[in-house]
């Protein structure tokens, strides 16, 4: 029940909503954005409510297709230094280091 | 030979290792060819001086043993090929050169194929019309108004319009059978691993796949042979006994039994669609196959359910665009403002949306009543198939809702646009392979496919199936060269 309580409360996407999301998401948004936004996932979202005709208390979700474990793999090193090839497609140029804006003052 | 381009990979194959054919002349016609092609825009990145080298070293001492001996052709740019630009149709990997190559395309030069160029794709494969791309639209050898379907379009395209004989997608709800129907070729979307999806970008880590797209079931039947290898480096990768689906091809799929899942005759579906189902069980009966009715009664769930799923773990994936280790960045006042800003102006506005469904889903609060949710609803469809294949070897729909539609008609419209991928969708949740042949036209000329579902694992009983029904429909694709000036 708590389900379709949730569900039916946020089937309004508000632009507070969309604001939070963009930020958990590190996308920015402009107030035009958002509102194309919030019309785009609110007609998604109605599309997606069409779950809640099923019950599913008691059925196992699904997390892989692939019925098998996962292999466990020996703790070997296979590569040697890599390290020019991990930095050759980095957007600021340094030999050693990954370059951001500076993060403390 | 002039019509070189023509030639299925299977005659190519035979012609080069009768030396009738050098890999230098194959590989020039596919050159020239895909040259006078530019207006259909397959191409985001052309490697043809050096496919040449490679053309003329393998000719100076053929090794013919092999199973794609000299053979050009282009790959979606959605695999990573080392000192190759690879962009997944992105603006923010626009300058990204992988360092490896990734393990699908390195199978294929092992056996001795050459690299084109790399081909336009949806962004980062979310799409069913390539026009999610950065680099622009894709047109359709059919007619020059017309999507080529996505996400991998631009290689539909190239194979229609005979621009490379063979070419490889990825398959995450549709995207290489649903291009596959409306540009009138064929698909394979293999079991879920079956191919590596090692250097592969990621969209959707649980359901992508890699497959093959050709002219014919038979050149599918070696691509799929070539591609599919058991790799230690993807986690998912299965070690399974696979078969030669070249060699093993057989027409005969007397007995087999086919089922009819009732729940795919949705609401506002046309009657060509329904015409062309219905001449399909006809096909497949005269094949000396026996149809059997079945039910799948949670299809109309699977593409709610995918619209969970698939954002929740794009939404994942894409985290790793953060403009510092490769890719575009945008300047920003400090580390956040980067962040923000670099995905924004990367990211194009589909993909956007879906990071963000995806992390709405995700996100504290909701994880339950969406994401938990729709496992448990792809477990209730991954059970209709196992209980269907109880009673049936292979099922049979057709392969999308309409046929290829306008360049523009659905780009405003994010439903109607994921509304497309109705019949394939599916087969991913379920991790199953899907096949999608050519099948008929409807009434404007455009084609029209018919998708053969198998049991996972069973690779080779769908391609025999497709390859006896595409004798017995004996389908000729309508290309003009319209573009070729």
């Amino acid at each position: 029940m708590i389900v379709c309580v949730i569900f039916k409360y946020h089937m309004n996407i508000d632009l507070k909503t969309i604001k939070h999301i963009s930020k958990l998401s590190r996308i920015s948004v402009d107030e035009q954005k958002a509102e194309k936004l919030a019309d785009d996932l609110n007609s998604i979202f109605k599309f997606i409510e069409k779950l809640n005709e099923l019950k599913t208390d008691n059925v196992v979700p699904l997390t892989s297709v692939a019925e098998t474990t996962l292999k466990l793999r020996s703790d070997e090193i296979k590569s040697e230094d890599i390290r020019k090839q991990i930095l050759k497609n980095s957007p600021q140029d340094n030999e050693d280091y990954f370059v951001v804006p500076k993060v403390i003052e | 030979m002039s019509d070189i381009t023509k030639q299925s990979l299977s005659e190519l194959v035979k012609n080069i290792k009768d030396k009738k054919l050098s890999s230098e002349e194959v590989t020039k016609a596919f050159i020239n060819r895909s040259e006078k092609s530019k207006e259909l825009n397959a191409y985001i990145t052309e490697d043809y001086s050096s496919a040449l080298e490679k053309a003329k070293k393998f000719d100076q001492k053929p090794n013919l043993e092999l199973k794609l001996p000299g053979i050009p052709m282009a790959v979606k740019d959605l695999f990573c090929t080392d000192s190759i630009r690879t962009t997944a149709g992105s603006k923010i990997l626009n300058n990204f050169v992988p360092t490896y190559e990734s393990t699908v395309t390195q199978n294929i030069w092992n056996e001795g194929a050459i690299l084109l160029g790399k081909l336009n794709c949806d962004e980062f494969a979310m799409g069913s019309s390539n026009e999610t791309s950065f680099f622009g639209n894709v047109q359709n050898p059919i007619d020059k108004n017309l999507v080529p379907g996505g996400s991998s379009g631009g290689s539909a395209s190239a194979v229609a319009g005979q621009l490379t004989p063979i070419t490889i997608g990825t398959d995450t709800g549709g995207s290489i059978r649903q291009p596959a129907s409306f540009t009138g070729t064929v698909g394979l979307k293999p079991t879920y691993g079956s191919c590596s999806r090692y250097g592969i970008v990621a969209f959707a880590s649980s359901l992508d796949q890699a497959g093959p797209m050709a002219q014919n079931v038979k050149d599918c039947a070696l691509l799929q042979e070539v591609i599919s290898t058991y790799d230690p480096k993807d986690s998912t990768s299965i070690d399974f006994k696979r078969n030669e689906y070249s060699k093993e091809l057989s027409k005969n799929i007397k007995g087999k039994k086919i089922g009819i899942p009732k729940e795919y005759r949705v609401d506002g579906m046309p009657q060509e669609i329904e015409e062309l189902w219905q001449k399909g069980i006809q096909y497949a009966k005269n094949c000396g196959a026996e149809i059997v009715d079945i039910s799948l009664p949670h299809t109309s769930y699977a593409l709610p359910t995918y619209y969970i799923v698939a954002p929740a773990e794009a939404s994942s994936n894409l985290a790793r665009y953060d403009g510092v280790k490769y890719g575009f960045r945008a300047k920003g006042e400090n580390l956040t403002d980067m962040y923000e800003k670099t995905r924004s102006e990367g990211f194009g506005a589909e993909v956007q949306r879906r990071i963000m469904i995806g992390t709405y889903v995700l996100s504290s609060g909701y994880y339950d009543a969406y994401y938990l949710k729709a496992q448990k609803v792809r477990k209730l469809i991954k059970n209709d198939f196992d209980e269907a294949y109880k009673k049936v070897d292979a099922i049979l729909t057709p392969s999308t809702p309409s046929s290829a539609f306008k360049i523009g008609e659905k780009k405003d419209d994010p439903v109607s646009m994921y509304l497309n991928d109705i019949f394939t969708v599916p087969v991913n949740l379920a991790g199953l392979p899907g096949i999608s042949i050519p099948a008929g036209h409807d009434a404007k000329g455009y084609p029209l496919g018919l998708q053969i579902i198998g049991k996972a694992f069973d690779e080779q009983n769908i391609l025999n199936i497709a390859y006896a029904m595409e004798e017995k429909i004996n389908f000729k694709n309508k290309i003009t060269d319209w573009w070729i000036k």
